[in-house]
């Protein structure tokens, strides 16, 4: 059969959703906040709340993700979207309102706003992107490298002694009774992507439903900040964040 | 019955990063030898007979290039 057979709008079974604008990305080549960005706007285009969905950007690689993901969107100061989006869905609660985070603005400056929000229980949704360095700035530590891991201010590797440990603190949120849901999940292939999809969809439902704060982590990949290339940096994200971040549902209320 | 599947690659858009590669479970999928605009490698359906249209690469993508075609023959 001739390749101009299938290709034919009929036959079509994958595009881009209209809800992703057509700017193209300033990240990495293989940055794992790309797919994630396209996760997000293809469960609110297939939720149908384009109109009623308002997102709350990091200070970060994805402070631009207002560019990308055609929906309402504010830009909080480092670490504080978990406060801007408590002031937002609060004065719009019929609003679908979600923070998209890095580890360092989400578990470094940021990390009072988000376990106070994750205690109320705040009707939002938290996606965190758990890249384990800080990307923006040239690939400092985070709370969240590994342990021997080699960073621009830890040039002979995160010591315990020193830095003290990888902070898990998704584990610290499932503990606060505020939280409804919170899973970890990845994107570095169509199986998990496919997962970390549900993952949304299932956030943002809950937060309709008024039954408090629903955490995604994504682990990530920032294959500048590691020096890898993107299809390496997955493979090192596998056998090295996994183990420490393992994927799973940890709370699911 | 059988799946022969498609995929169109928006050249200009793509980063040559090559997930959508490894995540083809047919390796319909190669990076070009030319370049586009911007200097990246762009993937392309390398050997177009093999693809069943499982959207695997389009999934992954992280720029969102790739639009997939499927028909059941
Ligand atoms: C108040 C304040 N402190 C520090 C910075 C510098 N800064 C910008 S981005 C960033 C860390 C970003 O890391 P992360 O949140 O992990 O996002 P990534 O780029 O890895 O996605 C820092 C410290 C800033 N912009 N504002
Ligand atoms: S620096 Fe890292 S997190 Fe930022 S765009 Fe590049 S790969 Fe992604
Ligand atoms: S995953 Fe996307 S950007 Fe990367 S090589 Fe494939 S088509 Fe290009
Ligand atoms: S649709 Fe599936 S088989 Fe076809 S190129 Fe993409 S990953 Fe390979
Ligand atoms: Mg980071």
């Amino acid at each position: 059969m001739d390749v101009n057979d299938i290709i034919k709008p009929e036959n079509m079974v994958y595009s881009k959703t209209p809800v992703l604008t057509s700017t193209t990305m300033h990240y990495c080549p293989g940055c794992s906040h790309g797919t994630v960005h396209k996760l997000i706007a293809e469960v609110i285009d297939e939720m149908g709340i384009q109109e009623k969905t308002i997102g709350v950007s990091p200070v970060g690689c994805a402070v631009f993700a207002y560019n990308y993901v055609d929906i309402d969107w504010q830009q909080a100061a480092h670490g504080r979207a978990p406060a801007v989006a408590t002031a937002t869905k609060r004065l719009h609660p019929e609003k679908y309102v979600f923070t998209y985070q890095g580890d360092g603005d989400l578990a470094s400056i940021g990390t009072a706003e988000i376990m106070h929000a994750c205690n109320r229980g705040e009707n939002i949704v938290v996606i965190f992107i758990n890249n384990a360095i800080y990307g923006m700035t040239g690939g400092q530590m985070a709370p969240t490298t590994l342990l021997g891991m080699k960073t621009a201010t830890t040039p002979y590797g995160r010591t315990k002694e020193l830095h003290g440990s990888p902070l898990r603190i998704t584990e610290l949120l499932a503990q606060l009774e505020g939280t409804c849901y919170v899973t970890r999940q990845s994107v570095h292939n169509a199986a998990s992507a496919r997962k970390t999809k549900r993952a949304i969809r299932k956030a943002f439902e809950n937060s309709a439903l008024g039954k408090g704060t629903s955490f995604v982590e994504v682990v990530s990949t920032c294959n500048s900040g590691w020096k890898l290339s993107p299809v390496k940096a997955n493979e090192w994200m596998v056998e090295n964040m996994f183990p420490k971040y393992p994927v799973g549902d940890i709370k699911d209320l | 019955m059988a799946l022969k599947g498609a995929i169109v690659v928006d050249r200009e858009k793509c980063k040559g990063c090559g997930v959508c590669l490894v995540n083809c479970p047919t390796n319909t999928i190669a990076l070009a030898k030319e370049v586009n605009s911007k200097g990246y490698n762009f993937a392309f359906m390398a050997s177009p007979e093999s693809c069943t249209g499982c959207t695997n690469c389009a999934t992954v993508c992280p720029d969102t290039c790739i639009t997939v075609y499927r028909v059941k023959v």
